[in-house]
């Protein structure tokens, strides 16, 4: 709990991701993206994250977030952001425009290599673009005018369009397959589309009963047939999408909204959670008979330890997360920030490093996340 | 109405009240519109093109500021919560740690200022840099106050204590105004004598220690007497110092810097076991004795003043006239409340004073694009008005986006403000409606479980397929789900979207029993009577299967009997009537044999 820093960053974070490292380093990521929101002008920066030189002591090392580059975008209210690849940045506004920058960050400048202008509209007004969601070099944009649309990264015509994917706003989008991807929209469908063909899509899934608003979606890096959705209820769902149009499991996560869900992309077993109540859930399962209890802090009351695994211990992984009530299974979760604060908005996991921006106007960044 | 404590300041707004004209004004909740008008007392009129906002309080615009804000509603919001379960003895320790995070925040605050004023420095950004300057200044004078508050009011430090805290509090300060100035004094002032400091803290009586340091006393005392410091002026000095001397300590004015310096080195030298009674006497004459008779009285020194004066409610009220936003007396204030250090008078226009300035200072927060969060945690902690307050304030916060209305829209339904739900969901099904976002605007009504928005989506449904003969938005109607019951015309639009359903797939019976109930169930509209009778006209004509028995028959021409009935001399088709008329009385045929007749 010691390892959190936070720094007051003087607007409200809508969005916040690291900025991929190469696959075979094994560095801890140092630089990190904002997206601000809610300000006259809005803008998304670039930071420098890195320890203190010459601070051997565990507990206590200094993060100074510096502003490395920053875009602006005027007036407008909402940015999103994604890393398209080390170098390139999509944003996406409420403005329905789509943008590719390039991060030079010798040169410290972010510098637009494409905008694709009124990508989301209606028919006389500009519509916000809600998700972007990158595949190298693919890329798909999900707005409030209930539209899919298809980009390349270095095509400067949009790939393709489904008009009227959705009757209702589509909040987000993943990457399933190629050319596979999943939306979630505020009637608490996801739906499956299948980009190559059809504007129809191939798979509908819905929770019965109340039509609650999805607002996130994360598909298990391993297993593309998991996924993970949070609605408007705060209730964590998995999904396995090949099995019925039922969850597996449902799980009580947060007392409001769920923004994001991320599995952790190299140690699956990890989840994390943010949500409008300002919490952020970390949480993990396990299905091993010997795993150790080594996460510290405050542990939340909310999943009751159930019997540990059966014996053989070859129950794969993946399966640990849809066995519903955890009886077959371990699941913990704590909480990983150490007081109540306004919303989190958006957290990113890489590695060992975690962080979150909240409606505080504050960033919060954890480098010792135990996965 | 009471008089005005002190003149009001003049705002120059440039480019306005040119050429004589009349200037017209609208208060907002944190700024004022200025517009010209149109009145002139002579010649032609024009029309003005602009309107001016203007903003009283600047400082929650600017950046670094901004943190202040965010970080002290941290805190605030820990204070309030932390009250609750401790017993009040044991949380004078608390209170002067949340006390001292306040003022870190300002310090930390007061250092990044003065960094940007460091490093800044383009020739045109001198207007910035002295503003800069200015709000440091401010920030200074601020944590000056808020730590004598501390020491005096919270920490509440007995005799002997006392002077101690005032020492750290005077040099803090010191430290930070004159930099040059504490290397001098501190090489001439006794701090080696100091040494006999560190027996009030704990060990000694008062009563012990006071007679230790008269005796000290009369012995440098002795030794100024005996001139034994004769032969260096220096020394002597410092002896004079030593025992209290004000002449000698007024001589080292430009050393002191400030008339309480002076006050702490005197009650050091002569008074060192003050007791927190008599603090104003000291004060008041040290005031006199360092400020020449013609300078008046800065505010910061008669706040300061007040405040060793031990009344609050002048340090407060001086305050909130000196400073040009509320956030300094509001959170004093709220602290001071929370010690239990303000006598709980009721304001004849309020509630008690401390909830009338956190009040302002959320008002003057809401306005603010992004700020407007931080004030519902604070409204929410004024018992009285803090929630007639907040539900005004909502509904008029912009709403740009889904995402912002969503958040609005969790604040509301946590605080069961259904008025506001209802008015909010409204905005934004209406504007999805006006976008042609069916789902959406359905989405919102049923959010706020409102039947009469949904009947008017369903309308729009049952239009669109009479117009175009098809239904669109086929994902939306099919899966409807309970929210189907919201309204009457909205579980019509999904039963019926069933019905061609149950008919495309060729299951006829249940279509037509499905078509009977929804002319049986009276929640089809009128509209629809003829679109639903005419539906009916194959399955009646279906020579293979027997959909309808006698009695439905009968109920079927009853139905379309008192449709004639209604809409007599109204524009009706009479063919589809004529073959209705036909259909039905052929069904009621075959049904009476059918029924009629024993299976062999």
């Amino acid at each position: 709990m010691d390892c959190i820093n936070a720094k007051y960053v003087s607007q409200k974070i809508s969005k916040t991701r690291w900025r991929p490292v190469s696959a075979s380093s094994l560095q801890q990521p140092e630089l990190l993206a904002t997206g601000s929101w809610d300000n006259e002008d809005n803008k998304v920066s670039i930071w420098s994250v890195g320890e203190n030189g010459g601070s051997n002591m565990e507990d206590e090392f200094e993060e100074i977030p510096v502003t490395v580059a920053s875009v602006f975008f005027f007036g407008f209210f909402f940015n999103l952001f994604q890393f398209l690849d080390q170098d390139r940045l999509v944003t996406a506004s409420s403005s329905g425009a789509v943008t590719i920058y390039n991060l030079k960050s010798e040169s410290q400048t972010l510098s637009v290599l494409h905008t694709w202008e009124g990508a989301h509209h209606y028919q006389c007004a500009r519509a916000p673009c809600t998700a972007v969601v990158c595949s190298s070099p693919e890329l798909v944009s999900v707005g409030e005018d209930g539209r899919v649309v298809l980009y390349k990264a270095d095509q400067s015509r949009i790939v393709r369009t489904i008009e009227n994917a959705d009757s209702s706003t589509i909040h987000a989008v993943t990457f399933l397959r190629t050319a596979e991807v999943l939306t979630v929209n505020s009637i608490g469908q996801l739906k499956l589309w299948d980009l190559r063909q059809g504007n129809e899509p191939a798979q509908i899934l819905t929770l019965t009963g109340d039509r609650v608003p999805l607002h996130c979606v994360d598909k298990h890096p391993n297993q593309q047939h998991i996924v993970a959705t949070g609605g408007q209820d705060g209730m964590l769902c998995i999904w396995d999408v090949r099995q019925g149009s039922v969850p597996f499991s449902l799980m009580e996560a947060h007392s409001a909204e769920m923004w994001e869900v991320h599995f952790h992309p190299s140690n699956p077993d990890h989840l994390f959670t943010c949500s409008e109540d300002g919490s952020l859930l970390h949480w993990e399962t396990s299905s091993g008979s010997d795993t150790p209890s080594f996460l510290q802090g405050r542990n939340s009351s909310m999943m009751s330890r159930s019997a540990t695994a059966p014996a053989g211990g070859n129950q794969s992984l993946i399966s640990a997360w849809l066995s519903g009530d955890s009886s077959k299974g371990r699941l913990e979760t704590t909480h990983m920030l150490p007081s109540q604060t306004l919303s989190v908005n958006s957290l990113d996991v890489l590695g060992q490093c975690l962080v979150c921006g909240t409606d505080g106007e504050a960033v919060y960044i954890h480098r010792r996340v135990l996965v | 109405m009471e008089e005005v404590d002190v003149e009001p300041t003049t705002t120059l707004i440039p480019g306005v009240g040119l050429k004589q004209k009349h200037l017209g004004f609208e208060w907002g909740p944190g700024d004022i519109l200025v517009y010209e008008t149109n009145f002139r007392p002579a010649g032609e009129r024009s029309g003005c093109p602009s309107v001016h906002v203007v903003r009283k309080d600047e400082d929650i615009y600017s950046p670094i500021l901004r943190k202040l804000f965010n970080e002290s509603h941290h805190i605030f919001v820990g204070l309030q919560n932390i009250t609750e379960d401790v017993p009040s003895k044991n949380k004078k320790p608390q209170f002067v740690s949340i006390s001292k995070n306040y003022r870190s925040v300002i310090r930390a605050c007061m250092e990044e200022l003065q960094h940007v004023a460091g490093v800044t420095c383009c020739a045109h950004l001198v207007l910035f840099v002295l503003r800069l300057h200015s709000q440091v200044s401010i920030l200074l004078a601020t944590e000056l106050i808020w730590n004598l508050c501390e020491v005096l009011f919270i920490d509440a430090a007995p005799a002997g204590c006392l002077l101690l805290h005032l020492l750290d509090w005077v040099r803090l300060h010191k430290a930070d105004v004159d930099e040059k100035a504490k290397e001098v004094l501190q090489s001439d002032s006794p701090t080696n004598h100091l040494a006999y400091w560190d027996v009030p803290s704990g060990t000694q009586t008062l009563t012990e220690f006071d007679m230790k340091w008269r005796h000290w006393h009369e012995e440098c005392d002795r030794c100024l007497q005996d001139k034994s410091f004769a032969s260096n002026p220096h020394l002597e000095t410092i002896c004079k110092i030593l025992l209290g001397d004000e002449d000698a300590m007024l001589e080292h004015k430009e050393l002191l810097g400030t008339w309480y310096h002076f006050l702490v080195s005197r009650l050091l030298f002569s008074h060192p076991t003050v007791k927190p009674a008599e603090l104003h006497y000291y004060a008041k004459s040290s005031m006199d004795m360092f400020l020449d008779s013609r300078s008046v009285p800065e505010p910061l020194d008669s706040i300061l003043l007040a405040a060793f004066e031990f009344d609050l409610h002048q340090v407060i009220k001086d305050c909130s006239i000196a400073l040009n936003n509320w956030w300094f007396v509001a959170h004093l204030t709220d602290l001071l409340d929370h010690c239990k250090l303000l006598q709980s008078h009721n304001l004849h226009f309020g509630s008690n004073l401390r909830e009338f300035l956190v009040l302002e200072y959320a008002s003057g927060l809401v306005s603010h694009h992004s700020l407007w969060q931080l004030a519902v945690d604070y409204f929410d902690h004024c018992p009285e008005f803090g929630r007639v307050y907040l539900e005004l304030q909502l509904e008029r916060v912009p709403l740009e986006t889904e995402r912002k209305a969503l958040k609005v829209l969790r604040i509301c339904e946590q605080r069961h403000m259904t008025e506001q739900v209802r008015s909010i969901c409204k905005i934004m099904a209406k504007r999805a409606l006006s976008n042609n976002r069916l789902g959406s605007a359905l989405s919102w009504s049923i959010r706020a479980k409102d039947a009469g928005f949904a009947t008017l989506i369903s309308e729009r449904f049952l239009q669109d397929y009479c117009t175009r003969g098809s239904f669109s938005d086929l994902d939306l109607i099919d899966n409807l789900g309970p929210a189907m019951l919201l309204s009457d015309r909205l579980t019509f639009l999904g039963k019926y979207r069933e019905f061609h359903r149950l008919y495309g797939e060729n299951k006829f019976t249940e279509a037509g029993k499905l078509l009977l109930s929804l002319m049986t169930a009276k929640i089809a509209p009128r509209s629809f009577w003829m679109t639903l009778l005419t539906d009916a006209l194959p399955l009646l004509e279906q020579k293979e299967v027997h959909i309808y028995t006698h009695t439905h028959t009968h109920t079927l021409s009853i139905k379309s009997c008192v449709f004639v009935c209604v809409f007599q001399g109204e524009d009706v088709e009479t063919a589809k009537l004529e073959l209705l008329r036909l259909a039905l009385a052929r069904n009621l045929a075959m049904a009476i044999v059918k029924e009629g007749t024993v299976e062999a």
